[in-house]
């Protein structure tokens, strides 16, 4: 095996491929990039690249939920603010409802906020502490022009009793209020301008238990009600299982595997995917799974592995030499069911050019048993 | 360094009794801990849990003495460790339990560990508090304990500085200085909470790992109970200040008897389960300064009805070492769901 | 029934602090518990600051006004309290006049400077990049430069000012280190989740700054205010002092010194008391600014 340095073989290029597509999507994002520069040095100079976001492509449907799911570093938050251009993409296409959301400035892009909204993680820093709750939802309605004076008021009462809080909570603080109510602040926000779209940036992963529940119940009622789509980052697999149609996996700021949530709980295919699952505990001490405990860290996506990310920690049996230098398309290998991994049959990439890469061990379908059995 | 002994597999190495732990705010109090009482033997992992503001953590600083004002531990309350009396301890007393007999891991690896410090140097610094041993028997016992805790290329990495690691190669190094003085009980209060997933599950295989080999006694405090499942013996659940049921682990899952764990444990989205409304604790926590009388999960129960109001339930036993603080242990009879009484 | 207090214990144990707008009724109060100082600045203050408001109403005498020459360079006496100068004028109602102007320049700059400083480092704290090199730029040059000397080279160019031409320059030559607090304040908030929801709601990047950002660094704002009015204060006494400051017959604090030093000897009322009166405002102004910067520090105030 030779030692030095050889460029990896990319056997498709990062976001050529997009799983899942739909013949009428509501937002697609095509090969979508984001590098933040490190700058180091005494001038500053960008001496390399965090790719948070590396070719992510996807659509969205009208009224579904597709689900984001990875650990830190993955890039999902990153995705999540790119695509509601919160943080400007380095590369790549977002189009919503038909528009080319990147070509749009100034009061053009303004509007079309109105329908892309968001929710964010944190309870206690996602509202201002110093305007009123009913000030904060006020924002969207005067900003946008829906609503003025008593008839704002009026609203925001509506809103806030909507997401289960009083009318009159509109003149407290936030301070007077826990968690899970000011996450419904949140949620009371993005819908005042009546939005088609929310991005909910892990909505529930700050919350405890028993509150967690009611906030998901209420988003799934609100998804009913109004025909929500939601772009769903979590890294509670359990939480994403629960509200997502289809859902994506994304490591080192890749997609690696993409199905239906079913599909992906029932037959995970990404060996990410299946430590994923394992590592979830299980609220039943009698279960009996398959624990694939991951070695070493999740590496960081300023520095990742050449060819296949994950390769340094898969456990998959056929792993090997190839898999650190051919960097794994996105292939359909169920319907439906895309997965990253050259040693998950079928695959594209023919033996032959695994073993020019030096493969020693043929693509074998490994799919350990790491749920609970239902 | 010679490691002290410690009682045999099986013997009650903790004995806590009536803990109180009040803070004095204001003109207030809030009864954080309100009477909690358990024991935890030797070689045992116990998990308690518990949603914030249930007195899981406070609880846990409260053995240790590391509880400040305006919080105070009320007189009546007896916390026995090795057989000493911990609260009559002076500080110097307190001081060399800590780290040298019961040790703690906290929730957040990267506010615990010194910036300025190579981790090392960090591990041997707890030998050094503890034993009288030199700076090179202290160093050779970091390393040590860095290989314990799955540390690649402990040696080496000893001289390396807590940012350049990751947060879960920081909490092993934690759990390193925890393990230091071969304490006979490790409190760990969510050491896995601010973890990715796939990293928690490699702690939390260290730490079982850990308890096996060296026999150490563990108290896991979590909100979790996937991770109560998966690495305790035996359960405390805690709600309003103190335990409301107490079970082995399997016992627990398998017939929760207080309504709260049963919410908590149907409020859970589980993977592969249907995809239907979860079911949910209505209402919040009340606020420690004001406990409702009676029970105090009342007001949030589905079957609570005047007694819960009138008289605050004891511990009502269930079956060997299974019991519930709740009345409908006494009176089943009492379990269909009260009238809506207008919860939100 | 949903209760109104964060579930956290710890939060509640740390008596969760209230952020009240700096307005709001009971602050005042809340500010001064436990400090004794700072209640006895905040009262010697306002004590002074009275006094200057009020002067052409409290003052005994007319300051320009001269009696015969008996009555010149007298030491303080039961009809002229703090005595009188050489031309034989009150110096307690010189005194309260002075304050006025002192006081009056003062506040008036550092209003000038904070208004030109809030806006100058919000924007470069908001538009980052080279908006915000190229801003901050100036800034540095601004402070590289040391204040007095600024001053006297703006005085040895046009002579004697006016009070306008004074309260400007002063105003000038003091906003860019709050520039540099008011830009750290929004860098810092401009990226804090609510700004962020703002901006994605589709506000404009000025009604952020505005509506968001800006508040948060109103303490800060506040705080470098009460420090800078000392400083303008004894910058204008020595100025007035070198005599470049206000010119005669009105005198500041620093004039009334400057013609009292050439009697010091003899006439020490002259100087010293406005001097005295210099230190307690100052020392006042830098008490209760110290008290805000502790009190205020994180943007929260705690509720009575």
């Amino acid at each position: 095996m030779s030692a030095r340095a050889v460029p990896p073989i990319a056997a498709a290029a990062p976001g050529a491929v997009v799983p899942g597509t739909l013949a009428d999507p509501l937002l697609s994002i095509r090969r979508l990039t984001k590098h933040f520069p490190v700058r180091t040095g005494l001038f500053g100079r960008a001496t390399g690249q965090v790719r948070a976001v590396d070719g992510v492509s996807l659509d969205v449907g009208h009224a579904e939920t597709l689900g984001i799911v990875g650990e830190s570093g993955c890039g999902k938050t990153t995705l999540g603010r790119t695509i509601l251009r919160l943080i400007e993409p380095t590369e790549g296409d977002i189009r919503f409802d038909g528009v080319d959301v990147l070509s749009l400035q100034g009061k053009a892009m303004r509007a079309m906020r109105r329908k892309m909204q968001i929710i964010f993680q944190d309870p206690f820093s996602s509202l201002n502490p110093r305007m009123t709750i009913g000030a904060t939802v006020r924002e969207g309605l005067t900003v946008h022009r829906i609503a003025e004076g008593a008839a704002a008021d009026q609203r925001v009462r509506q809103l806030l009793e909507e997401v289960g809080l009083r009318g009159e909570y509109a003149t407290k603080y936030p301070h007077e209020f826990s968690g899970g109510q000011r996450q419904r602040v949140g949620i009371a926000r993005a819908l005042a301008v009546e939005p088609k779209f929310i991005v909910c940036d892990e909505p529930v992963s700050a919350l405890d238990v028993s509150v967690q529940a009611q906030v998901i119940n209420l988003l799934r009622d609100l998804q009913r009600d109004r025909g929500l789509a939601y772009l769903f980052i979590a890294h509670d697999l359990s939480v994403v299982e629960h509200m997502a149609n289809r859902v994506a996996v994304m490591y080192l700021g890749r997609i690696v595997e993409f199905a239906s949530a079913e599909a992906l709980y029932k037959e995970p295919l990404m060996p990410y995917t299946q430590a994923l699952l394992s590592a979830v505990p299980v609220p039943d001490p009698v279960t009996k799974r398959q624990r694939i405990v991951l070695a070493g860290d999740v590496p960081s996506p300023a520095n990742p592995p050449s060819g296949c990310v994950f390769h340094p920690r898969c456990h998959h049996p056929a792993r090997d030499a190839a898999c650190m230098r051919i960097v794994p398309p996105l292939e359909e290998k169920a319907p439906g069911h895309w997965v990253a991994c050259i040693k998950q049959p079928p695959t594209s990439v023919s033996w032959d050019a695994q073993r020019q890469a030096g493969a020693t061990s043929e693509p074998a379908r490994h799919l350990p048993v790491v749920q609970p059995a239902s | 360094m010679t490691m002290p002994s410690r009682p045999a597999a099986g013997e009650p190495l903790l004995r806590v009794h009536d803990l109180r732990t009040y803070f004095h705010v204001g003109g207030a109090v809030a009864r954080a801990v309100d009477g909690v009482s358990f024991d935890i033997r030797a070689g045992e992992t116990v998990g308690m849990v518990g949603e914030s503001g249930c007195g899981k953590s406070v609880t846990a600083l409260s053995l240790l003495r590391l509880v400040d004002p305006p919080g105070r531990i009320e007189s009546g309350s007896r916390i026995e460790f090795e057989g000493r009396d911990l609260l009559a301890l002076d500080e110097e007393g307190i001081r060399q339990i800590r780290g040298n007999r019961i040790a703690m891991v906290f929730q957040e690896p990267m506010t615990a560990l010194n910036p300025v410090f190579t981790i090392g140097d960090q591990v041997a610094e707890v030998a050094r508090v503890h034993s009288n041993a030199s700076r090179k028997a202290a160093w050779e016992r970091a390393i040590e304990m860095l290989n314990l805790v799955g540390i690649p290329d402990p040696r080496d990495r000893a001289k390396s500085y807590p940012h350049q690691l990751s947060g879960g190669m920081r909490q092993r190094v934690l759990i390193a200085m925890a393990l230091v003085m071969n304490p006979s009980l490790l409190i760990a209060d969510e050491p896995t909470t601010a973890l990715d997933v796939t990293i928690q599950a490699q702690i939390l295989e260290l730490i079982g790992d850990l308890q096996q080999r060296l026999g150490l006694a563990v108290l896991l405090i979590t909100h979790d109970l996937g991770v109560v499942a998966e690495v305790t013996s035996r359960v405390l659940v805690m709600y309003g200040g103190q335990i409301v049921e107490r079970a082995p682990v399997r016992e627990l899952f398998r017939d929760p008897r207080h309504p709260y764990t049963r919410g908590l444990l149907e409020a859970m989205p589980r993977l592969g389960r249907q995809r239907d409304r979860l079911a949910v604790i209505p209402g919040t926590v009340p606020p420690p300064t004001r406990w409702p009388s009676g029970c105090r999960f009342r007001d949030r129960c589905p079957f609570a009805w005047h007694r819960c109001v009138d008289e605050a339930p004891p511990e009502y036993p269930v079956a060997a070492e299974h019991s519930a603080r709740c009345h409908l242990v006494d009176d089943p009879s009492r379990m269909k769901v009260a009238s809506a009484a207008g919860h939100s | 029934m949903p209760n109104a207090t964060p579930g956290s214990l710890v939060a509640f144990a740390d008596a969760a602090p209230a952020p009240l707008a700096p307005w709001a009724p009971g602050r005042l109060v809340a500010l001064f518990r436990g400090d004794l100082t700072a209640a006895l600045a905040a009262v010697t203050l306002v004590v002074i600051a009275l006094a200057a408001l009020l002067a052409p109403w409290i003052a005994p005498f007319d300051p320009a006004q001269t009696f015969d020459i008996a009555a010149r360079t007298q030491p303080p006496s039961a009809t002229h309290w703090l005595g009188t100068d050489q031309l034989s004028r009150d110096l307690l109602s010189r005194l309260l006049y002075g304050a006025r102007l002192s006081l009056g320049i003062s506040v008036l700059a550092v209003t000038v400077a904070m208004v030109i400083g809030t806006a100058w480092g919000a924007v470069a704290g908001y538009a980052g990049g080279w908006v915000d090199r190229v801003l901050m730029q100036v800034v540095d040059a601004g402070l590289a430069i040391p204040r007095i000397l600024l001053l006297l080279g703006v005085v040895a160019l046009w002579g004697t000012l006016s009070m306008p031409a004074l309260v400007l320059v002063l105003g000038l030559t003091g906003w860019f280190t709050a520039s540099r607090l008011v830009r750290a304040e929004v860098r810092a908030t401009r990226e804090r989740d609510f700004a962020v929801a703002a901006r994605a709601t589709g506000a404009t990047p000025l009604r952020v700054l505005v509506r968001q950002v800006l508040p948060h660094a109103l303490t800060t704002i506040l705080v470098a205010a009460t420090l800078g009015v000392g400083q303008v204060v004894i910058v204008e006494a020595g100025l007035s002092f070198l005599g470049y400051g206000v010119a005669p017959p009105a005198a500041s604090w620093g004039s009334l010194i400057r013609e009292g030093r050439a009697l010091l000897g003899t006439a020490w009322w002259m100087s010293v008391f406005p001097g005295v009166g210099l230190a307690a405002t100052v020392l006042a102004i830098n008490v209760l600014g110290d008290r805000l910067r502790r009190v205020l520090g994180g943007q929260q105030l705690h509720a009575p």
